[in-house]
């Protein structure tokens, strides 16, 4: 690198040709033949330079970031092709992400002299990094470097004197390390030696978040500070000398030219390309409010060459050869927001004989460096910057040190503030919302048995019961999920044994997953960043803790960073823990199945262009809407994909890599076997063919990001892989040509393609060592002139949802602001979209043939929202027709099959015969009837289609448009209503004719009353009668009383008698309140009351001697309950309880027996045709079998014989009655 | 009749061992004369059933079976007109409706060939004019009639009573004009569980002191008491179901609750002890 640098520097190429150059661009006409040639030397670094260069600048800066280790970047060196596996795939190379000094070649299997490691010994305090790593001190051996422009002055000389004139031969291996260099023959060192991968730079452990992806060494980059464990020594060494292959040149001819640029330096200093603020004065005022070191634009080293290392810098990220173009801009901003330089020690530096300390010296010496450094990148990444949220623009156009150092950039930054509209919403999550019952999958009818649907509807409570739980307690310390849940979800699970059951509880589980996980957020969220102008007002000190309070406030926090690894944040904790404590296989695969055919399904949903011509204002409602279906879309799908990847690769996931190549090797020939649980390939093929990545890409890496570490060895994977990377390159932010992808759907593809790069599952080597040509990536877009892609779908809101890590930049802004350097860790704001649940409906599938054809043809040179209208109006009315066949034909033919049935009861007396038998005979009948259903189907489609189009299309569609829509609209419509009713009818009938049948028979059963022809009152009634619970508890009272034991004083009045039965009556006669089991109860109580009366059994209130009710009373109250029976009672009333042993032997314990009210009862009955006469004769005859008092069943033979001899009388001879009395007096003698 | 559960309890203190007989009850309205009778009842009742549950096990066990039927013999032997059965319930502190069925149930296996099944009893507890033996018949009579919380009586009444406030219930929504579905058109759409109610448009429920309203999907009508241990039983079995189908709801205890128990508020199961007056119901712009 530091050859290509040095190039640049003579001048001898252009920063555009080296950008070229690294690029892997065929070389342009633009560059000259003597540019061609000097690269063409440099040609087999080329691959190494980026990757160079960014270890590069995070060592050169882990002086002035004390906090922490710097900013990592996943950049390792060269894929290592280890000696006997050329080309072999590249996992040789893990652990090559913490190698700051990356070997720019690949060893040559030729060189040998093993050399001495210093890195053990420089780096005592780091040995993670070293294990995995080829080490710092390996390839610098080789290198005679103090001569090299800002070489570190520490090395090691002589050890590898320059010996080979090759370029490529630069760096001896080191044979000794048995990590690289296994014996041959021997397991290749893979991964195996290494605990861990030691890309990180400081291992962060995550939180339980992640328990299950392991590793659990966090790659991110350093939440702002962190544990400096593994932190590098100050001013380590340059690794610049690195790229420069030892014996190019010279002792002598580097020191030559390094003096040169000195000089050079001195003389231009400062340059005019980086223009130092007007005044070049620092200002002492501003920054001298900061507790930290001040930056000061005049006092900046070596401006040229931060010049241009910004300038190449700069370039490779607008090139995107970087692999996360957010972690840079973190890592520039970590530049500009540096506390203070640690002071270098000397010893560190070990100067370099002779003159060469300036040259030599670090990139940034001091603080004024890194400002200086930080500005010139960020004015170049200006158009990133502006799209970023109102916030962060906010936090940078008031940053003092930007200002100090680059007026020009913070005014613009000031501009695109005040222009921006992007605010970000925080929305806190909102309880649960469970999934609403919906009869039309979830009634019986979807379900193989009763018992299968019972058990799922308790399933349904214990799910929601489980997920009350977890809401409650989830924040609690130390409660435990599996703990608290784990047992009752698999008891749950348990329960789950049909298929069709697990089916049904999975569409619940991925319903509520969806409902809760991109929830509505709605209005009164927080605006993100957006200070309140109270806050404004305040002034600048008091501002920061008011900021750093407001952060507190608002941002839950935990340690992300700005890479952080694959979560599950909020409620999806919840449903990954059931996954995992129901750990059911059943359930794992019916999930998947189910997640992936609703990938396929919104990922395949027509979400159509913005119609670029329409200007007008309705048509910005639409837009706003369409933007939001697609957010709502785009989130649902990567929730999805999350939880596909999720379990997907559960079985494969383990915390480290195979130990072993042989391991490796065979676990990959196996895993090779297995079919991919959903084609993301064929999907990612078809969605940038579409172009449609913005929607595809974003879900396919939250999928991918789940993947184990065999998956991206993996052919069907690799060239997935292979496929994104040579988009990532391919989204370069400055080129915005008609048709492009829009700005921020680039941004967004570019950082979620960033961040899946920096997953720890992902080869760290792999997005360097993609040698192909970015030819390989020819999309052919003929197939789609306008796809989502170039439709500005993602909006900042969108973009901050997908990527909460793009937050900690603001976050490391704010944090400087507040003068704290975020020493809790990174912050990561939960970001919920706001998004709107209910996803728009596939549109029908439309039939084939010409008219289908000519349909797609009209709707060509249509707006798309009128294929939008009639198809949705075609699937209404399709589905409507369906419904209303049912409400009419359908249950016209039930009630037909109810009354055949009745007829049948009647006709067969009750016994109706088998229920399968009268259903199959009353289908025999009614199904043909069906036929009806497509005639009328038909009709209702012709009928209410048009009319639907005509409301929803714009009044002044043409009227040849309009007519054709309507015609297409019914045609559809019809095509769905009759193809459903043609294959279904039948069956339809059947099953409503069978529940009806059921329904008939079970009421036939034990409740006779049910039918209830004459119910309900007139309609004058106002319902104002006593409640028949009311009455049943009074005359319960009087039954009580009269059954005993009682109090001496307790009683009823009589007229009290007379009033319940008056209210009886009412009741009865209103019917509102008054169902059958009371009717029954009352009916029966009425009985027993009669009963009482007839026996004079009734305790009533009144003076002592007068306990007994009058005859004449007595006598009233029989006739009420006589007219009551008669008129008011529609439930049977159980009359012959009267002749019951039971109460006729009330008579029996009453001196003297009075038998006349019993008489005249019979005979009223007999009279009203309450009962037949028969009916009572075999009543009576019945209960002289019972065993009575002899005395007591002579009585009741008179009676039986006087019942028998006396004809009926009319009313006048009741009279006739008390006649009997002398018998009570013989009865009485002979007692 | 919104209790706080001190208030409750003090009423629920009063009901330790007490019989459930008319004389009970009458006793108990002169203790509370603030608190309406329905309430009152309703808390008995439950209070009642409580202790039953709690002391059921031991009146079942074959030697109390046999203890009491053995009393009961030798009571009838010496005056078959006393009331035995309903002293000897009262005695042991055990519900006279249940010990009617002990004793019948134990004078059937004596008489019968075979065990009664539970329908026959069930039936000649309803109609004892079945029991052969005429004494027992009488005994059992009594027992039923004169318990005020167990018995074919008492059931009766509480179901009427609970159809009653549906009724009610159903003609306030008519009158306010909300559409429903009942129970029975939910069963008959095939829905596994049925609140009383369910608004086809859902409307929102203001409350006094609140800011903000609570929407209802479903009102279910409760003709009891909300008790902690109904209310806790009825929150697993059937509240939380129909939110989980349904979303948010609103339960009415005619006969009052507990208020500490309406703290479920804002995760959507709302308790009234009446119709709620203030009610937003979603407006149909005519624009």
């Amino acid at each position: 690198m530091a050859a290509v640098l040095e190039s640049l520097l003579r001048e001898e190429v252009s920063v555009a040709a080296a950008v070229r150059w690294i690029a892997r661009r065929t070389q342009s006409s633009e560059d000259s033949p003597g540019e061609a040639a000097v690269l063409r030397s440099l040609r087999p670094l080329r691959k190494e330079f980026v990757p160079f260069l960014l270890n590069f600048l995070r060592e050169q800066s882990c002086r002035v970031l004390p906090q922490g280790p710097p900013t990592p970047a996943k950049a390792p060196g060269a894929s290592a092709t280890l000696p006997g596996r050329p080309g072999g795939p590249p996992r040789g190379g893990r652990g090559a992400r913490s190698q700051l000094f990356p070997p720019p070649e690949p060893p040559s299997p030729a060189a040998e002299a093993p050399l001495a490691r210093r890195g053990g010994r420089r780096r005592g305090p780091a040995p993670a990094r070293e294990r995995g790593s080829r080490g710092p001190g390996g390839p610098e051996e080789g290198v005679g470097g103090e001569s090299l422009p800002w070489a570190g002055a520490r090395r090691l000389r002589g050890s590898g004197s320059p010996s080979s004139p090759s370029l490529a031969l630069c760096d001896p291996p080191n044979l000794s390390n048995l990590e690289e260099f296994p014996p041959v023959g021997s397991v290749p060192p893979g991964p195996a030696g290494r605990t861990k991968p030691s890309r990180r730079i400081n291992p962060t452990p995550v939180s339980e978040e992640r328990s299950l992806s392991k590793p659990k060494t966090c790659f991110t980059s350093p939440p702002i500070s962190c544990v400096p464990s593994s932190q590098p020594s100050a001013l380590d060494t340059s690794p610049w000398g690195l790229g420069l292959p030892p014996g190019c040149r010279s002792l002598q001819e580097e020191r030559e030219m390094l003096r040169k640029e000195r000089s050079k330096q001195l003389q231009q200093s400062p340059t005019p390309s980086c223009p130092t603020p007007e005044s070049g004065s620092p200002l002492p005022s501003r920054t001298g409010s900061l507790t930290d070191e001040a930056a000061d634009p005049a006092r900046v080293s070596s401006r040229q060459r931060l010049e241009l290392v910004a300038l190449v810098y700069s370039s490779c990220i607008a090139e995107n050869l970087v692999p996360n173009l957010f972690l840079e801009l973190f890592f520039v901003l970590q530049l500009l927001t540096a506390r203070r330089m640690v002071a270098a020690k000397d010893s560190d530096l070990e100067p370099g004989p002779g003159v060469l300390e300036s040259v030599g010296s670090p990139l940034f010496q001091s603080i004024h460096d890194c400002v200086f450094f930080a500005v010139r990148v960020l004015e170049r990444q200006f158009p990133v910057l502006s799209y970023l949220d109102k916030g962060t623009l906010k936090l940078l156009a008031e940053n003092e040190r930007l200002l100090c150092f680059s007026p020009a950039l913070q005014g613009r930054l000031r501009a695109a503030y005040e222009g921006s509209v992007a605010k970000v919403s925080l929305v806190m999550l909102p309880s649960a919302q469970a999934v609403s019952f919906q009869p039309e999958t979830d009634n019986r009818a979807n379900f193989s048995s009763d018992r299968a649907f019972h058990t799922f509807k308790k399933q349904r409570d214990v799910f929601y019961e489980v997920l009350r739980e977890w809401e409650d307690h989830h924040e609690e310390p130390g409660w435990d999920f599996e703990k608290g849940l784990g047992s009752r979800i698999r008891a749950m699970m348990g329960q789950l044994s049909a298929a069709c059951s697990h089916s049904h509880f999975v569409r619940l589980f991925q319903k509520q997953l969806l409902q809760m996980c991109q929830s509505p957020g709605g209005a009164g969220g927080t605006v993100l960043g957006e200070a309140p102008d109270v806050l404004s007002m305040l002034g600048a000190d008091k501002l920061g803790r008011l900021r750093r309070l407001q952060e507190r406030l608002v941002a839950p926090q935990s340690s992300g960073g700005p890479c952080p690894p694959p979560t599950f944040p909020g409620c999806q904790g919840f449903f990954r823990d059931f996954i995992l404590s129901a750990s059911s296989f059943q359930f794992n695969q019916h999930l998947m199945d189910s997640l992936s055919l609703k990938i396929r399904e919104l990922n395949g949903l027509t979400l159509p262009p913005h119609e670029p011509n329409d200007d007008e204002g309705e048509a910005d409602v639409d837009w706003q809407g369409e933007r939001r279906q697609f957010a709502m879309v785009l989130l649902s799908l990567r929730l999805l994909a999350k939880f596909l990847g999720f379990v997907a690769f559960l079985p494969y996931r383990g915390p480290e890599p195979p130990p072993t190549r042989e391991l490796q090797d065979s676990i990959l020939a196996l895993r090779s076997q297995v079919p991919p649980v959903l084609d993301v390939r064929t999907l990612l093929w078809q969605g940038l063919r579409a172009r449609r990545a913005v929607l595809t890409v974003p879900w396919l890496v939250e999928f991918l990001s789940f993947a184990d570490h065999i998956v991206p060895l993996l052919d069907y994977y690799r060239s997935i892989f292979s496929l994104l990377l040579h988009l990532h390159r391919s989204l370069v932010l400055a080129q915005e040509r008609e048709g492009e992808m829009c700005f921020l759907n680039k941004l967004l593809l570019l950082a979620v393609l960033g961040w899946l790069f920096q997953i720890p599952t992902v080869p760290e080597d792999l997005f360097f060592s993609e040698e192909d040509q970015s030819d390989g990536f020819q999309v052919d877009a003929v197939s789609s002139e306008y796809g989502l892609d170039s439709v500005p779908v993602v909006d900042q809101q969108l973009l901050y949802t997908c990527c909460p890590y793009i937050g900690e930049l603001r976050k490391l802004l704010a944090s400087w602001v507040s003068g704290s350097s975020g020493r809790s860790g990174g912050f990561v704001r939960k970001i919920t979209p706001t998004t709107t649940t209910g996803l728009g409906a596939q549109p029908p599938q439309t039939s084939q043939g010409l008219q289908a054809q000519l349909a797609q043809a009209f709707f060509h040179n249509q707006p798309p929202s009128l294929r939008r209208t009639v198809e949705f109006v075609a699937e209404r009315i399709g589905s409507n027709c369906v419904k209303h066949i049912k409400a009419t034909l359908v249950a016209d033919l039930v009630r037909q099959a109810e009354a055949l049935l009745q007829e049948q009861l009647v006709a067969q007396g009750q016994e109706g015969g088998e229920a399968a038998q009268l259903v199959e005979s009353l289908c025999s009948q009614l199904c043909p009837h069906g036929a009806q259903a497509l005639t009328q189907g038909r009709e209702f489609c012709q009928k209410k289609s048009p009319g639907a189009v005509r409301a929803l299309l714009p009044e002044e569609t043409p009227a040849a448009v309009l007519s054709s829509a309507e015609n297409i609209a019914v045609g559809l419509a019809t095509e769905k209503a009759c193809t459903w009713l043609s294959a279904n009818i039948t069956a339809l009938i059947r099953r409503e004719v069978k529940a009806a049948v059921s329904r008939i028979l079970r009421a036939q059963g034990p409740e006779p009353a049910v039918r209830g022809e004459r119910r309900g009152c007139s309609r004058a009634c106002e319902h104002h009668a006593p409640l028949p619970s009311h009455l049943i508890s009074e005359i319960k009272d009087v039954l009580s009383l009269a059954a005993g034991p009682r109090d001496p004083e307790e009683g009823v009045p009589p007229e009290h008698l007379e009033q319940l039965l008056g209210q009886l009556g009412q009741t009865l006669q209103c019917r509102q309140f008054l169902c059958p089991p009371a009717e029954q109860h009352l009916a029966k109580c009425s009985v027993e009351l009669a009963s009482l009366l007839v026996a004079d059994k009734i305790p009533i209130l009144g003076p002592p001697a007068q306990r007994r009710l009058e005859r004449g009373q007595a006598r009233r109250l029989l006739h009420m309950l006589l007219s009551l029976w008669k008129e008011d009672f529609q439930a049977p009333v159980p009359l012959r309880l009267l002749l019951s042993p039971r109460n006729v032997g009330l008579l029996a314990d009453t001196r003297p027996r009075e038998w006349d009210l019993l008489l005249f009862l019979l005979r009223e009955l007999v009279e009203k045709g309450l009962m037949g006469r028969m009916e009572i004769e075999a009543c009576l005859g019945s209960l002289r079998a019972a065993q009575w008092p002899e005395d007591f069943s002579e009585e009741l033979a008179t009676l039986f014989n006087l019942f028998l001899t006396e004809p009926p009388l009319p009313e006048p001879q009741l009279r006739a009655c008390e006649l009997v009395q002398p018998n009570r007096g013989t009865v009485l003698a002979q007692s | 009749m919104i209790l706080t559960k001190a208030q409750y309890d003090e009423i629920a203190q009063c009901l330790v061992s007490v019989p459930p007989t008319r004389q009970s009850l009458r006793k108990l309205k002169q203790r509370f004369p603030s608190q309406s009778q329905a309430t009152l009842l309703s808390i008995f009742s439950q209070e009642y059933q409580k202790h039953i549950k709690r002391t059921h096990a031991k009146h079942h066990t074959l030697e109390a079976i046999e203890s009491y039927y053995q009393r009961y013999l030798n009571g009838v032997l010496k005056n078959g007109a006393a009331p035995v059965l309903l002293e000897l319930a009262n005695e042991v502190d055990y519900a006279p409706s249940l010990m009617a069925r002990i004793i019948l149930e134990r004078f059937l296996q004596e008489h019968e060939e075979t065990p009664p099944s539970k329908s026959v009893i069930n039936s000649m507890l309803r109609d004892p004019s079945q029991i052969p033996d005429g004494v027992l018949a009488n005994q059992v009579y009594q027992c039923t009639v004169n318990d005020c919380c167990y018995g074919p009586l008492v059931d009766c009444i509480k179901h009427a009573i609970g159809h009653e406030h549906e009724v009610l219930l159903r003609d306030l929504l008519l009158e306010k004009n909300l559409s429903f579905l009942d129970e029975d058109q939910l069963r008959a759409k095939g829905y596994d569980k049925t609140p009383d109610f369910i608004l086809q448009v859902p409307v929102v429920m203001l409350c006094p002191l609140a800011v903000e309203g609570h929407i209802i999907h479903w009102i279910e009508s409760k003709a009891s008491f909300g008790d902690e241990c109904s209310h806790h039983a009825y929150l697993h079995d059937q509240f939380w179901s129909y939110w989980n189908r349904f979303g948010p709801g609103l339960v009415i205890y005619w006969y009052g609750f507990i208020q500490e128990l309406d703290c479920n508020r804002e995760r959507g199961i709302l308790l009234k002890a009446c119709f709620p007056t203030d009610i937003v119901t979603l407006c149909h712009s005519t624009a």
